[in-house]
């Protein structure tokens, strides 16, 4: 019977053929906890009796959404999670290490055709490297650490068929805020979402991750990219789903004449073409987070902003991904750039994304980030206004002080020294 | 409604649930927790709990004291760690229910009955196994009590 991918990896998993709608226990192959979640999943694995894990080199804790500890409580919590990583032999990510979906699939954690739960909600990232990745709470996650299952109602499945090339200035980030805009932050409520189509083939490691993370802005259990195209250090099988697969629901777009998008406030799913708000006055730019705080994206902030100065009213803040991603930006001249530029760098890790420090913005201020989410209060103050957009709109915004679109010409080196001494 | 308004990020990173308790709803209205009674029951539209997967959310709503969440409908992963607290969570489609009204839960046959309307709701039927969990108080005490998942 024809499956879709979703259908595929989860029926291998339990050895038998599902459809949507069945009720199945699962093993999956990993399972990871960030300093966000991973306290109340120790808290209830030793509730559950439970006295070792189900296999210590499956579990996986990363300390990066408050990190390095912004106070003793957090601090205290960050003790906690390293004294059990140590107890019970797993793996532990500390902090600077990066934000816990990065790490996960620049370490392998996570790779093609695996089952992989995170407690953290963008865990659904993995299905860039097509696993089958969803996020759930501690508890589920407590559960997962102790006996490797889990109970997963097979979900039906959209699909996603993307043709076209993005126009020169627009960005994988572009794409997927047309996408939420599109389905709506219901629009795939409990279902699993499936990228495919030729635009995708040309669509980088990172640009992947970017399209498969805010799957769950839009509701859905998993967003997951066939691997037409996908490249990785390793040799792996690629994945599809059936030719005759059935869907829920197919969405064709052509992504050629794709614009620019900005999210506007207090929700992802309220999305514009960036023109409608050109020019708004902005007082913080963030570039970073597991949606856009890659190579690629640093690289992209970097070309608009070489050789110049932010504006002077403007903070910018920069969280790489990973210290991996913040070591090759070094190395390539790309941080310079950017500091030069009068960006701050932070610790690669979550950053001012989750509101718990590094940067909360001040009352009736005005926020562009890369970031996935803009509800109210996200970045630590309900009063501010938080604009989602691709990392070359950020820079670009910074470099001017208002929302600007980097796909029109903006300023450069060239038209007059801008960088200040 | 967000898992942000439920509980903001940077009050999650505790393990007191008097201190969860004390900040829920606050970005959504300042006076929830003085307003609120014990055993009260929140009473929400479209897709309760959306956003992070922070389980904080279901834990302050209960470590305040709010007996079970109706909904028209929730996000998942609320829905799930609502359960796996032993929290009530009853989906029940589109609905008018004022606040203030008075509302009587049957668990067991997953109704939601508004006296004050006089008027009764019946909720989506959960999966099997979820009703398991909620039975015995959360998957925690679930998987202590059966060690492992039974379908």
């Amino acid at each position: 019977m024809s499956q879709t991918l979703t259908e595929k990896i989860i029926s291998r998993h339990v050895g038998q053929s599902v459809r949507p709608g069945d009720l199945v226990i699962v093993p999956v192959d990993a399972v990871m906890a960030s300093d966000a979640t991973a306290p109340y999943a120790i808290k209830a694995f030793q509730e559950m009796g439970a006295t070792r894990l189900w296999r210590p080199e499956k579990v996986i804790l990363v300390i990066d959404h408050a990190a390095p500890a912004p106070n003793q409580r957090v601090s205290n919590l960050h003790t906690m999670m390293r004294k059990f990583a140590q107890e019970m032999g797993c793996r532990l990510y500390d902090i600077g290490a990066g934000i816990c979906h990065q790490v996960m699939v620049e370490n392998q954690h996570a790779r093609p055709g695996e089952i992989v739960i995170g407690a953290d909600s963008h865990s659904c990232t993995y299905g860039a490297v097509a696993a089958f990745a969803t996020g759930m709470g501690s508890t589920d996650v407590a559960a997962l650490m102790h006996t490797g299952k889990t109970w997963i109602k097979i979900p039906s499945a959209i699909k996603v068929e993307l043709s076209g090339r993005l126009p020169a200035g627009t960005a994988t980030k572009d794409l997927i805020l047309f996408l939420v805009g599109q389905l709506g932050i219901n629009g795939a409520n409990y279902q699993a979402i499936e990228y495919t189509g030729e635009a995708i083939e040309g669509l980088s490691l990172a640009g992947r991750m970017t399209l498969a993370s805010m799957s769950v802005e839009m509701g859905a259990k998993s967003g997951i990219v066939d691997t037409s195209g996908l490249e990785l250090p390793y040799e792996f099988e690629p994945l599809k789903a059936d030719e005759d697969a059935h869907y829920e629901k197919i969405y064709q777009f052509d992504i050629s004449g794709l614009s620019s998008q900005i999210g506007l406030p207090h929700s992802p799913d309220n999305v514009v073409p960036l023109e409608e708000v050109t020019g708004t006055p902005i007082d913080v730019a963030f570039i970073g987070t597991c949606t856009n705080g890659r190579l690629e994206d640093l690289q992209a902030a970097a070309d608009v902003l070489q050789g110049q100065h932010i504006a002077p009213h403007v903070r910018m803040i920069i969280a790489p991904a990973s210290r991996e991603v913040f070591n090759q930006a070094l190395q390539q001249g790309t941080v310079e750039i950017l500091s030069r530029a009068g960006a701050t760098f932070i610790t690669p890790g979550c950053g001012p994304c989750v509101g718990t420090h590094l940067g909360i913005p001040g009352d009736e201020e005005v926020v562009i980030s890369a970031a996935n989410r803009n509800f109210k209060g996200r970045m630590g103050n309900p009063h501010s206004k938080i604009y989602l957009a691709s990392p070359a709109a950020v820079a670009a915004s910074a470099l001017c002080g208002v929302i600007s679109d980097p796909a029109e010409g903006l300023p450069s080196a060239k038209d007059g020294a801008q960088e200040q001494p | 409604m967000d898992t942000d308004q439920i509980i903001p990020g940077q009050y999650t990173k505790t393990l007191d649930l008097q201190e969860l308790a004390s900040h829920v709803l606050e970005f959504l209205d300042p006076d929830f927790r003085t307003r609120m009674n014990s055993g009260d029951f929140v009473v929400a539209g479209e897709n309760f709990g959306c956003g992070s997967s922070r389980e904080q959310a279901p834990m302050a709503l209960k470590a305040a004291g709010v007996a079970g969440v109706v909904a028209s409908s929730f996000a998942r992963i609320f829905f799930r760690n609502a359960i796996n607290i032993g929290l009530p969570v009853l989906e029940i489609g589109p609905h008018d229910i004022g606040g203030g009204n008075e509302l009587e839960i049957d668990l067991e046959n997953g109704t939601v009955t508004d006296l004050t309307a006089d008027q009764t709701h019946q909720a989506a039927t959960m999966p099997r196994v979820m009703q398991e969990i909620l039975k015995e108080g959360g998957l925690s005490p679930y998987l202590k009590k059966h060690g492992d998942y039974n379908l």
